[in-house]
């Protein structure tokens, strides 16, 4: 780690200017990318900004049939509502099965959405839930907010505050784990709302992405079996020595399947 | 005390006296160890795997704040600090002695792998050190990286070593190839495999760590770091620092985060950073991260086997061939080249009868981490290659495994291998029966079945293995008593893990009847460690440091006898000891008793020198009078077809450890030789970049540990067989697991697959492989 300047704002403002002032500023939230990646010296910030303090980014509303989660809401917390778990089950136990214990109780799922890591759980609930993330300035649709390899559209002092979740009538997650981190090397999120049917696929492309055609097919049949057929190119598939791109277009059709089917019960 | 022996004594499940201390945080470790006024140490590693070193610039770095000094290898050679050679001195077959590296802690004159340490940086803080080591500029002449043995020894291979151009340290072999092909050609089938056994990072809890206190007025510098056996730190640092003196060297471990053989092993940094403290008359420590530990322990493993068996018509070997191609890394260390012909691995037959065997062993340099001992150490690359090539055999043939196992099991002991060992005893068939018994074997049809119904392929597999353990062949112990009534037990064997003081109280609650916890244990300090005391690694601390103690009480005992007579007024033939009382006609004293006694002269016979302690050093016969610790594992698995992912649902060991001192201690050592074994088998996949010779798996993100989600409740059961090497009839523990784990899931994992067509696999079986080997076979299938 290489020395910085720390800072603990009261206020997403006051956030916000922060790091605007500051040579290269940083948010922090949980910090469970950012600080192992300062401790390898692989990120190297002049100025962190803490949003511990700020004030209302906490907390789970269920209101009509929206779950509103603030930013700073760690995953452990999301795990174990009770709240969560009787309005979107699946959501609770995706968060319940990120990284570890430790990771689960620093980690924010504002960290995690912003972060937005090519094979992080949390973007494959908001895209798959078609949920809207609420930010200082704006109210951004999940189509619209995951751009890329840890790119969204966050612009500059941009603060996500809450992500807003329909609850749908019935929804699953599904994840291979790769064998040392613990990240999704395929994460499939599967939500029916009424006749329309979401999948959103996370770990297989530089982001979460989802399949229309795979939708369609489960809109007219929702179970495993309508799209154990549908195969994806992996000619756009990430490579790694943990798993090969035409392995991830094979597990992106497994993992769908088996959360259409656990969806529909 | 307990009734007598009931609670306490060898053989009862005592709980780890040391676990209360450990686990509420009560270690201390290196790195908990500081000294007022201690500097920070960083080390500069090479960011490339094979270059020349045109030179180092260490002006800015020397410019930096806090920064005390910047030492490189031209530093070290100008105050003649010695370099590091291995006392291995094989021959090849036209009796060439193998090549040897001189080993300068800092390379002058290349950088062999990425990470290896080039220069120091000494600064008042570590943070100030650490920037201070980005700024030394090191100008590289680059050269292509070699990282497998097969590019090493390819044609056009750059040399890692100028003086030994073909990179091969060393070609042993065993024989001329002659007797194995005259039985070959009798053969009714021969049956060959090429295998990969991959290499592994050894990972012990505990990073890598140094503190080295120099004390000026007098000379003699105190240094900390976790290791196996201090002696051999104080011997290697006062030979390259001290002139050779040895009082001028101090190595203090109290407790050590894991050894595995890789703490057993001078490294340069330590060499290093005693080099710094010596030269600015200052401490200085070093605390590694856990990716700096990655790159720079010693790495376990890695060869490719290629091997045949030749059998007759009833599946009974002939003859065995092997040619094996060891990757020993950039230097030649201790052990790297031995492990295999002259170490653990001399058991290459396993528990076979080989009659005939061809055993041809190139070592090989590559631009990598060194290799070197990693428990097993040599015996789990050859057990799992023969028994490998004997569960293919069973295949091939058309017998069943455990038929085929049974009719090669050697039988008949002592049995003399090919390898010049004697097996002294074992009962292997006993060991299979056992396994399969405590896996449910005859059940498993059924529960394939049911597999099958959720869409799994369920597979069952077993092994047999064989270990020589004992290590160097003399170890001493001493047994002090203290004034307070205790028994101190000082020792140079160092416990890791391992129990010792737990073990060493039970030895000494049954032979002198000292209360269980009035026995101490002291270790970890050269200043207190008997001469000839080595240390604990090869399974030898119980049978070693267990019979010094056993001896050293013997003459306790006897000497005890003549005072009790005097004191009791008895003939010491007519003394008798019992559960701790010397006892003679109406009267007793107990052996605490006879200790005070011993203090006083008018209390000992005329000329009987006073003091009851004793240090004993034990001896075995040679190095070769080792003992066999051996068993059977059996595994069940289930493979998903769809992911490639394996779950282990069964693990059954049958182990052969000779006399359990302790089965709560010796099930934890096969619990976790176990775990370290389906490891190296299932997850831990080490890959270096062919390209850049870069550890592309330097990091917990990317190197799979082993996890307890990986492991069902494992059924370990004992076989023993009482060694005929030591009177305590104790053979190693601790490398067992290591040694029957990966096999048998390897074979268990075939299982699952053979009905889609696959025959062979290579470690470790991540998802990845397994889905493509998988792929592979349908391919073929429907072709």
């Amino acid at each position: 780690m290489y020395a910085f300047n720390y800072h603990r704002p009261k206020s997403t403002d006051e956030a916000a200017k922060l790091v605007a002032e500051a040579e290269d500023g940083k948010l922090i939230a949980g910090g469970m990318t950012l600080l192992p990646s300062m401790k390898l010296r692989l990120a190297a910030p002049s100025d962190i900004v803490d949003l511990a303090a700020v004030e209302g980014l906490r907390g789970i509303t269920v209101s009509g049939k929206t779950v509103t989660i603030g930013a700073m809401t760690r995953h452990v917390d999301v795990q174990t509502s009770a709240e969560v778990k009787k309005a979107i089950p699946a959501l609770a136990a995706l968060a319940g099965g990120i990284g570890d214990p430790s990771v689960r109780n620093r980690g924010t799922i504002g960290g995690s959405v912003a972060n937005a890591d090519p094979a992080a759980d949390y973007p494959a609930a908001v895209l798959g839930l078609n949920a809207t993330v609420e930010t200082t300035k704006r109210k951004i649709a999940a189509d619209d907010f995951f751009t890329g390899l840890f790119e969204t559209a966050l612009e500059p002092g941009e603060i996500i505050k809450a992500i807003h979740f329909p609850v749908p009538d019935a929804a699953a997650y599904e994840k291979f784990p790769q064998p040392a981190s613990g990240f999704a090397m395929v994460g499939a999120f599967v939500a029916r709302f009424g006749k329309d049917v979401r999948v959103a696929i996370t770990g297989a492309k530089d982001h979460v992405f989802r399949v229309p055609d795979m939708e369609k097919a489960l809109a007219a049949k929702f179970s495993g079996d309508a799209i154990a057929e549908i195969k994806l190119p992996d000619d756009d598939m990430m490579s790694d020595i943990h798993c090969s791109a035409d392995y991830r277009a094979h597990l992106v059709t497994v993992m769908a399947k088996r959360a259409a089917a656990k969806a529909a019960g | 005390m307990d009734s007598f022996g009931e609670k306490f004594g060898v053989g009862q499940p005592v709980r780890r006296k040391e676990d209360q201390r450990l686990l509420k945080g009560g270690g201390k470790y290196t790195d908990d160890v500081n000294v007022p006024g201690q500097a920070h140490l960083a080390f500069v590693r090479a960011g490339v795997a094979h270059a020349r070193i045109k030179g180092i610039d260490a002006s800015a770095a020397l410019e930096a704040p806090g920064v005390l000094a910047v030492y490189s290898g031209k530093d070290l050679e100008t105050d003649g600090v010695g370099t590091v050679m291995t006392d291995a001195a094989l021959k090849n077959l036209a009796g060439e002695i193998m090549f040897r590296t001189h080993r300068l802690a800092l390379p002058t004159d290349k950088v062999r792998y990425a990470g290896e340490p080039v220069a120091v940086v000494v600064a008042e803080t570590a943070y100030q050190a650490r920037d201070a080591a980005e700024m030394v500029l090191v100008d590289y002449d680059e050269l292509p990286p070699i990282v497998t043995a097969a590019q090493a020894l390819a044609k056009d291979a750059a040399a890692i070593h100028d003086e030994q151009p073909d990179n091969i340290c060393l070609h042993w072999e065993n024989s001329t190839s002659d007797a194995y092909d005259a039985a070959a050609k009798t053969a009714h089938k021969i049956v060959s495999i090429k295998l990969i056994n991959n290499r592994v990072i050894p990972v012990p809890m505990e990073p890598k760590c140094c503190l080295a206190d120099m004390d000026t007025k007098s000379g003699r510098m105190t240094v900390y770091a976790p290791f196996q056996g201090g002696r051999r730190v104080q011997g290697a640092l006062s030979e390259m620092l001290f002139g050779g003196d040895g009082t001028k060297v101090r190595h203090v471990s109290d407790n050590t985060g894991g050894g595995f053989g890789t703490r057993s092993k001078i490294y340069p940094e330590i060499i290093a950073i005693a080099y710094a403290a010596k030269k600015l008359g200052r401490a200085v420590k070093w605390s590694g991260d856990r990716s700096e530990t990655m790159v720079s322990d010693l790495h376990g493993r890695d060869q490719v086997n290629e091997a045949e068996i030749a059998l007759d018509p009833n599946g009974k070997i002939l003859g065995y061939k092997i040619i094996n191609y060891v990757n020993i890394g950039a230097w030649v260390t201790e052990n790297g080249a031995r492990l295999p012909v002259d170490g653990g691995g001399r058991i290459v037959g396993g528990v076979y009868d080989i009659p005939v065997l061809y055993y041809s062993c190139k070592a090989v340099m590559t631009n990598t981490v060194p290799t070197d001992t990693y428990r097993g150490a040599g015996r789990p690359e050859a057990n799992y290659l023969i028994d490998r090539l004997v569960e293919k055999a069973a295949h091939v043939m058309g017998i069943d495994s455990r038929e085929l196992r049974r009719r090669n099991y050697i039988t008949k002991f002592p049995y003399k291998t090919q390898m010049g060992l004697t097996i002294d005893i074992g009962d292997f068939p006993k060991c299979q029966d056992e396994a399969c018994k405590a896996i449910g074997w005859d059940g498993f049809g059924a529960r394939r079945k049911e597999s099958e119904k959720r869409g799994k392929l369920r597979g069952i597999g077993l092994t047999s293995f064989i270990e020589g353990a004992g290590g160097r062949p003399e170890e001493t112990m001493r047994l002090r008593f203290e004034k307070d009534g205790t028994l101190s037990v000082i020792c140079g064997t160092f416990s890791h893990g391992q129990g010792h003081a737990t073990v060493y109280s039970q030895i000494l609650h049954d032979k002198l009847g000292i209360p269980f916890d009035d026995v101490n244990l002291i270790q970890g300090d050269t200043d207190t460690a008997p001469e000839g005391a080595a240390g604990t690694f090869g399974s030898r601390s119980s049978q070693m440091g267990g019979m010094a103690i056993i001896r050293a009480a013997d003459i306790i005992i006897d000497k005890g006898k003549k005072i009790a007579g005097h004191l009791l007024q008895a003939p010491p033939t007519e003394v008798e000891f019992t559960e701790g009382q010397f006892k003679a006609r109406a009267g007793s004293v107990s052996v605490t008793e006879i200790a005070k006694a011993a203090h006083d002269p008018a209390k000992l016979p005329e000329g009987m020198p006073p003091g009851l302690d004793e240090t004993y050093l034990y001896k075995r016969a040679s190095r070769d009078d080792m003992n066999f610790p051996n068993g059977c594992h059996a595994c069940e698995v289930e493979v998903d077809p769809d992911t490639g992912g394996i779950t282990i649902v069964d693990f059954a060991a049958a182990d052969d450890c000779g006399v359990v001192l302790n089965p709560l201690i010796v099930h934890g050592q096969v619990h976790g030789g176990v775990a370290q074994g389906i490891g190296q088998a299932l997850t831990e996949y080490l890959v270096y970049d062919e390209e850049t010779g870069q550890l592309l798996t330097g990091t917990f993100m990317d190197y799979g540990m082993p996890r307890a989600e990986h492991f069902p409740d494992m059924k370990a059961v004992f076989v023993p067989t009482p060694s005929t090497n030591n009177e305590l009839g104790v053979k190693g523990a601790g490398e067992a697991g290591c040694c029957g784990a990966p096999t048998a899931l390897v074979h268990a994992v075939l299982d699952a697959l053979r009905p889609l067509g696959v025959a062979e696999i290579d470690m470790p079986l991540t998802p990845n492989r397994v889905w493509h080997t998988i792929q592979s076979a349908r391919v073929k299938g429907a072709a």
